[in-house]
């Protein structure tokens, strides 16, 4: 898909998520607005899936470690036709499939239950151990936090995709910089994030997450065979809430869903309707 | 006497077995593999043998991605780092997306012995009972520790087993039937019924005995799958009037919890639950711990009395 294309897809994601979130009444906006480009480019671009047979032999797979993002992630498996678009307004709602944070059980295509933060990218890696032992050329694909890197689990499942040589693996960290509470600086320093993961031994592409040319070209290296017997890892800077002016860089809108007023206003800055 | 063998080497064999019969299966641990005794598949199929290092976290989250990528992974380390340290990667991870994954701890409970109370865990029946689609068996004796665990190389779903690191008799012959969720009956008894779990049937037997010389007849059953429960073997245990359950873990929430459970709702009889009171362990030989901690045989076939 060209770069243009892929830009108008991940506004519409972005249109999906407000309308998912307030709909809900409930949700995490500013964290999936953030890796919105990352996911389009991810469901649009980079993996090998099939939307109408989601569990084919050899395909892709996507596992959302921040499963907070489940709003980003339910709008781009929408859009790419996995299930229909009126479903999303569903987010949260008792009995739906589009559960607060992702459940593989419930909705196909999603790879693997994620919520609980540090556990998707062990997960991860066990996918692309079991690809390895298969001889398969799937890839794994995972989003992180910047906030989630806090989680010691992550560096334990950091450890062992380096030692065991998983050049299959490709993870995002979704650099926006903010968590709950605040500035990660101000919470628990996360930074150097690239170095950190130079030091485990990963081959590390930095980029403006939101410049969906540096995107495609970094899951592009990230295949490179001089990266071969190393996992990638992209360190994506990003935005939270971009593209929505008074969520942007606000970590009052990690987990917050828009009134009717601050619905309609984002609606239009991304210029859609709810 | 009887042979003597510890549960975690029939898991040892076991493996290997499956290992030959089954390419599908996968076997991690955590730089246990010589105590746990995965180290003898490790060493017959190193290619399928994955060692996550001191990392249990991590070792649960890989085995959920190796299991829902359609392998059947067995999962290993100390009770303690298993179904402790790991406790909510097992819940989210595994139990949640109702994982192919079978994790087999070994050291469990006290008769770890001198490494002390760190390393006692006398919760984990507790822990792995309470998450949903979870099947948690605990087996007595080598025969059928190896049955119960190619059993559960069998089904698709999650499943805890529980090993010790004690030798600990053979009780049942090579011949005896073993299936997941149906207690063994070893003696029958009309004036009570001890239900045993894990080691402690061999001392439920030893009690038994001791209680034949005071003139009660006393049934013995081996309850090796504590979920799902043999309610009906429960309901008809719970005929003769009294039950005694005996378990090498904490008296909450574990056999005796389970059990209570099915008695109070189904069959009301007395009852009386023998383990590990509110306590921790801590170090001394094995045999040392069980006196000091009333789980003898003595002790059961007390119990059996103040409820007759």
């Amino acid at each position: 898909m060209e770069i243009q294309e892929l830009q108008g897809k991940a506004a519409l994601v972005r249109q999906d998520i407000i309308r998912e979130v307030y709909s809900a009444k409930s949700g995490h906006p500013g964290g999936s607005l953030s890796c919105a480009d990352v996911m389009t480019a991810l469901y649009f671009e980079v993996m090998n899936i099939d939307p109408a047979d989601p569990a084919k032999e050899g395909r892709d797979k996507f596992v959302l470690s921040k499963g907070h993002a489940a709003p980003a992630l339910y709008a781009a498996m929408a859009e790419r036709g996995y299930f229909p678009k009126e479903e999303l307004t569903s987010l949260r709602h008792i009995g739906t499939r589009l559960q607060g944070h992702p459940s593989m059980k419930k909705l196909p295509g999603l790879e693997m239950s994620t919520g609980s933060l540090g556990q998707g990218i062990s997960a991860a890696v066990g996918m692309a151990l079991a690809a390895k032992l298969d001889k398969s050329s799937a890839r794994i694909y995972t989003i992180l936090g910047d906030g989630e890197l806090q989680e010691g689990m992550v560096w334990e499942a950091a450890m062992s995709a380096a030692h065991y040589g998983l050049d299959n693996l490709c993870a995002v960290v979704d650099h926006n910089g903010l968590q709950i509470d605040g500035k990660n600086d101000d919470v628990m320093r996360v930074n150097p994030i690239a170095d950190k993961f130079k030091a485990f031994g990963w081959n590390v592409i930095a980029i403006d997450g939101h410049d969906m040319e540096q995107i495609v070209k970094a899951f592009a290296d990230a295949m490179d065979v001089k990266n071969s017997g190393r996992p990638t890892v992209i360190v994506a800077e990003t935005v939270k809430g971009k593209g929505v002016s008074f969520m942007e860089n606000q970590a009052g809108w990690h987990g917050k869903a828009p009134n009717d007023e601050q619905a309609a206003q984002a609606m239009t800055e991304l210029g859609g309707t709810l | 006497m009887a042979e003597k063998i510890a549960t975690r080497a029939s898991y040892g064999k076991a493996l290997t077995e499956l290992g030959a019969e089954n390419q599908n299966i996968i076997v991690m641990d955590a730089d246990l593999s010589g105590s746990t005794q995965t180290k003898k598949f490790a060493d017959k199929f190193p290619e399928r043998f994955i060692n996550a290092g001191i990392a249990e976290c991590n070792m649960m989250g890989m085995a959920a991605g190796l299991a829902i990528s359609g392998k059947t992974v067995f999962a290993s380390t100390f009770a303690m780092f298993a179904a402790g340290r790991a406790y909510e990667i097992i819940r989210n991870s595994i139990g949640y997306t109702h994982a192919n994954v079978k994790i087999c701890a070994t050291h469990a409970g006290l008769t770890v012995g001198e490494d002390g109370a760190s390393h006692q865990c006398l919760e984990d029946l507790a822990l792995m009972r309470a998450i949903p689609g979870m099947t948690v068996i605990n087996p007595a004796d080598d025969v059928s520790a190896r049955k119960l665990i190619k059993a559960a190389a069998e089904f698709n779903g999650p499943c805890y087993i529980r090993l010790g690191r004690a030798s600990v008799p053979v009780l049942y012959g090579e011949d005896q039937k073993v299936e997941i969720g149906k207690a063994l009956k070893l003696k029958e008894g009309k004036d009570a019924v001890i239900i045993a779990t894990g080691i402690m049937v061999d001392a439920a037997m030893q009690a038994a005995e001791l209680l034949k010389a005071e003139g009660l007849e006393v049934g013995v059953m081996d309850m090796h799958t504590i979920k799902p429960i043999d309610e009906e073997a429960i309901v008809e245990a719970a005929k003769t009037g009294a039950i005694v359950t005996v378990e090498e873990h904490s008296v909450m929430g574990g056999l005796g919890s389970a059990v209570a459970e099915v008695v109070c709702q189904k069959a009301p009889c007395r009852m009386k639950i023998v383990g590990v009171q509110d306590t921790f362990g801590e170090s001394g030989t094995p045999d040392a711990l069980l006196e000091k901690y009333h789980l003898t045989a003595a002790d059961i076939a007390e119990a059996v009395k103040s409820i007759r």
